[in-house]
């Protein structure tokens, strides 16, 4: 593991750490810009709300839309507002099977998140760790895996996941599909974004290794292991993080995208994409508060992602050349 | 007496960012007279470079120049717009960096470049151009001018592309040159070469040259004047020769015996180690803009500092054939 | 028993391949392409001396360096530490003892030192690598050790590099060296990313150190004035070979090759003695495709016609009173220079 001294507290003042911590944080320039980016701030808090929302889901939510018998199919089509049989007011109404929209997009938002957040991180892991091992071995195994990424990124990162999606079930047991759904659906997104990590870091590993301080590592006879995993994944993070963000409204969207086509999860465990997919059924037939509000929902929290990561490229962007 | 070419007066270029505002120039003055070579030196975050980029109208946002004046053959050039400063630039005062790449375009051939500034420049005909800028490459001592003309930039080695950018500038006939560490990136040979271009050029044809290094040895070999910048003022200006060899302002004095030379021998007996003994020091560091100390800007560094250094600012004052600032110096501490 | 030098360089060569990818070479019907940057190097070094290099760019030092430390494997050629052949097969467990001797200082303290690690970690990580220190409170203490040592005060381990000026990371770049207790140093261009009044600082330092640890050093550096102040004896390099061998007083008082001459004179003449100075033309050739012959020839104002045919061996200068002082150039052989 990595030796443990940059988080050794000085043999003096250890209580003084967080709050020296925080507050150089606080002064940070990146901390600074962000709370003069009203934009980033209105991104930021409209992220962290919709997240913590759909987080609390099962506590928050009016009805549980996952579970059939809570359903009445008497509130079918209700519209926003309206009132249900057991006298409950379902704020954006309710769909044909008379599930209230409102629970149904906290639960589904949860779901979207989910797939979104362990796709990136799956595709994370999976590309920095060849990318860095791409850039710092060299050679053979570097044109392998930078190959293997340039045929990738020359499809459509939808196609690929389709691909991953249908041989991933085709090797699943049918019984299993939809408890393997929500797994089979975050690799095959993940598996649809790691070459740009990849790259952004290949890249990034070929300028730290050529400096100094890696040289001065291996003359004290470190082993690549330990060079890349101390002294070079700290130095090419930064722009990892800007991707990672970004690809978050990504994999949210291509989750709906897979859904909405119906190959991702089940209605049983309706995603915003499902609730999409299922809203555009009513739409010319009047109820379009069904697909309006999964909609908004969707686009709202996209946006609100991809401002907060184009805005810490911009900060960050000193850095990144 | 004549009027200088340049005049810099009570210049002061400050950085404000959100903390506080940088003052990176703090009230420095100069005159360069016509066909002079004045060598600015200074080391990192003196001033010098902030310096010749407040002439040329080129201070990197947020810098800004908020007092002072700057006057080129007595008119001043701080106030213009946009245009009629670019005109000045192109025209009259010429611009050296460090990396010859900066100023010239990889895609373009280095003649095609050269015959361009003449057309935008000179009322020429293509053939004229051409000739002309052979005879300018010839000038600026590249070898084969007639075959070099049609080299791209990245065929050249280092120097040539140094030479290459002294052709361009001296397409439009500058009366002034800014030259920013011309030879800081090259090698010590080459360095010999450069130097000794830029100097034969400002005597054959009267170009007066603003020289800014870090490199003594440059200032020593070229330059007329020499100002010794030091935390955004200037600590002693005068002729090179009286600057470099008697020294008045501490500073200027640590400066000279902190460089090693290859023809003073110390003194001190040799250490075990064998070579020469130790250089002088000066103490400590150059403070950083956010701290830069009151009164004389060098007086926690300075063995002869008394209180009034530590209070009051001393400005450049006559001290025989130079100007120097401090209290000690001029004999009014 | 006869003390041996304790770096002994023989043969060095060491040679880059620059050859386009294997794709290109084959549609633009290219061959391979090679630079050497060093050919045929020997020299030694004895304990507690400065040998310096000396050289433009290009002229191989910083490789030949590289070699040394275990950065680069040698083309051909041995270097021998201590008395043990680095490329000896048979004595891998010496070799990684003697690993820990030899350390480096790196030109840029800018690039040399980690960002994202305080001071603390950096100087330690020696300690922890090598395995000389293992008890958190012990590495503590000997990194404020190292660093009172170097000039820096303890609680600067705390910091991290950006907090630093170039100098002072000059100081931790040192610190950490010093931490795997070498008793051989490697300094490439060490102040060469400095301001000058700072570069005396680090010179010095430099100077006390060897004075009171008993260090010997490689030091590299196109700076002929820093060379003269630190070294104890000098070999010039140009296009990767070792033109002159010298000691200090010798070789700038009376320089024999005509490369010497060439950038003895080439230095700015600060002290204004008011010395002619003579510019030679031409810039250094590319190593990848050097002139036959002595690869100084087209810029030698001795050259004659064996100069451009035959390469002059690097031959004693007295070779019936052997100096210690060596020359590769027939003009001085044949005592037409």
């Amino acid at each position: 593991m990595t030796t443990p001294a940059d988080t050794t507290p000085l043999p003096k003042q250890p209580p003084m750490r967080f709050a020296a911590r925080w507050s150089r944080a606080w002064d940070s320039d990146l901390s600074w810009n962000f709370r003069h980016s009203p934009v980033a701030v209105a991104a930021a808090v409209t992220a962290v709300l919709f997240m913590t929302l759909a987080l609390l889901a099962p506590w928050i939510a009016p009805q549980n839309a996952f579970d059939p018998g809570a359903v009445n199919l008497d509130d079918g089509f209700l519209r926003p507002m309206e009132k249900g049989a057991k006298g409950m007011t379902h704020v954006f109404g309710t769909d044909s099977q008379g599930r209230d929209l409102l629970s149904a997009i906290l639960y589904g938002s949860r779901v979207s998140l989910l797939v979104g957040f362990a796709s990136v991180g799956f595709s994370m892991a999976l590309g920095v760790t060849l990318g860095l091992i791409a850039g710092f071995v060299g050679g053979r195994i570097d044109a392998l895996i930078m190959r293997i990424a340039d045929i990738q990124l020359s499809f459509p990162a939808i196609l690929i996941a389709l691909l991953v999606f249908g041989v991933g079930r085709g090797l699943i047991h049918p019984t299993q599909h939809e408890r393997m759904a929500v797994m089979v659906l975050i690799i095959a997104i993940g598996l649809s974004h790691w070459a740009q990590y990849a790259r952004t870091v290949r890249g990034a590993t070929l300028v730290e290794k050529s400096k100094e301080y890696v040289q001065a590592a291996r003359v004290m006879g470190r082993s690549p292991a330990a060079i890349m995993r101390e002294h070079v994944l700290p130095n090419v993070l930064g722009p990892v993080l800007v991707i990672a963000t970004i690809n978050l409204a990504l994999a949210v969207i291509e989750e709906a995208t897979l859904s909405f086509l119906g190959v991702g999860v089940p209605p049983t465990q309706a995603s915003l994409g499902t609730l999409i997919r299922i809203g555009q059924q009513f739409l010319f037939s009047g109820e379009r508060w069904i697909l309006f509000f999964p909609a908004a929902a969707l686009i709202i929290l996209a946006l609100a992602i991809n401002l907060l990561g184009d805005w810490l490229r911009d900060a960050l962007n000193p850095r990144l050349k | 007496m004549t009027q200088p070419l340049l005049s810099v007066r009570n210049l002061r270029v400050e950085f404000p960012n959100r903390r506080q505002n940088l003052v990176a120039i703090d009230d420095v003055s100069f005159d360069i007279a016509r066909s002079e070579i004045l060598g600015v030196v200074g080391e990192s975050g003196a001033g010098k470079s902030v310096t010749g980029a407040a002439i040329m109208g080129l201070l990197e946002p947020p810098g800004k120049m908020t007092a002072g004046a700057i006057l080129l053959d007595g008119e001043r050039i701080d106030r213009l717009d946009l245009g009629a400063m670019r005109r000045i630039r192109g025209k009259r005062i010429g611009m050296v960096f460090q990396d010859p790449l900066t100023s010239l375009n990889p895609v373009f051939r280095i003649g095609d470049q050269i015959v361009e500034t003449l057309h935008a420049h000179l009322d020429m005909s293509g053939a004229e151009a051409r000739a002309r800028a052979i005879a300018l490459l010839r000038e600026v001592g590249i070898p084969a001018p007639n075959s070099r003309i049609d080299a791209y930039p990245h065929e050249l080695s280092g120097g040539m592309r140094q030479r290459v950018v002294l052709a361009l500038v001296l397409c439009t006939e500058p009366e002034l040159i800014i030259a920013d560490e011309p030879t800081t990136a090259l090698d010590v040979s080459v360095q010999a070469q450069i130097i000794s271009l830029i100097k034969s050029l400002a005597r054959t044809r009267g170009t007066s040259v603003m020289l800014i290094t870090h490199d003594m040895g440059v200032i020593a070999e070229a330059a007329d004047r020499v100002a010794v910048m030091y935390a955004g003022r200037i600590a002693e200006i005068g002729p090179v020769r009286e600057v470099l060899k008697a020294p008045r302002h501490p500073y200027a004095k640590g400066l000279m015996g902190a460089i090693p030379s290859l023809a003073r021998v110390n003194d001190r007996a040799a250490p075990p180690g064998g070579g020469q003994g130790r250089l002088t020091l000066i103490p400590g560091n150059m403070p950083r803009l956010n701290a830069i100390p009151a009164g004389c800007a060098f007086n926690p560094r300075c063995a002869n500092a008394v209180d009034r250094c530590r209070r009051d600012r001393p400005g450049l004052e006559a001290l025989g054939p130079v100007q120097v600032a401090c209290w000690v110096a001029t004999g009014q501490a | 028993m006869i003390k041996s030098p304790l770096i002994e360089v023989e043969g060095l060569w060491r040679q880059f391949d620059v050859s386009k990818p294997w794709f290109n070479r084959i549609i633009e019907r290219e061959p391979r392409r090679t630079l050497t940057a060093v050919a045929d190097v020997s020299f030694s070094i004895e304990r507690g001396e400065t040998f310096a290099l000396v050289g433009e760019s290009g002229s191989g030092k910083s490789t030949i360096a590289k070699v040394i430390v275990g950065l680069l494997e040698p083309t051909l050629g041995s270097v021998t530490i201590d008395g043990i052949a680095m490329s000896d097969p048979t004595m891998v467990d010496q070799q990684l003892q003697l690993r820990r001797r030899i350390q480096m200082i790196f030109q840029d303290p800018f690039a040399s030192l980690n960002p994202r690690w305080r001071v603390a970690r950096i100087v330690a990580e020696p300690l922890r690598a090598f395995g000389l220190l293992s008890n958190a409170q012990a590495i503590d203490g000997r990194v404020s050790e190292l660093l009172l040592l170097v000039g820096l005060s303890p609680e600067d381990s705390s910091k991290y590099p950006h907090e630093f000026s170039g100098g002072q990371r000059q100081r931790v770049a040192i610190a950490r060296a010093l931490a795997a207790e070498p008793d051989f140093l490697v300094c490439d261009e060490p102040t060469s990313a400095l301001d000058v009044s700072v570069q005396a600082q680090i010179l010095n330092l430099m100077r006390d150190l060897q004075d009171g640890l008993g260090l010997t050093f490689l030091f590299i550096s196109h700076n002929l004035a820093v060379v003269r102040h630190m070294a104890s004896r000098i070999g010039v390099l140009y296009l990767g070979r070792l033109v002159e061998v010298a000691m200090p007083d010798e070789l700038f008082d009376a320089p024999r090759h005509p490369y010497t001459r060439l950038l003895l004179d080439a230095v700015p003449d600060i002290d204004m003695t008011g010395r002619v100075r003579t510019t030679v033309d031409g810039e250094i050739p590319s190593p990848i495709d050097p002139p036959p012959g002595c690869s100084f020839h087209p810029r030698c104002p001795l050259a004659n016609g064996r100069c451009k045919l035959e390469r002059p061996p690097l031959l004693p200068l007295n070779a019936a009173q052997p100096t210690g002082r060596y020359v590769a150039c027939h003009a001085v052989a044949e005592a037409r220079g």
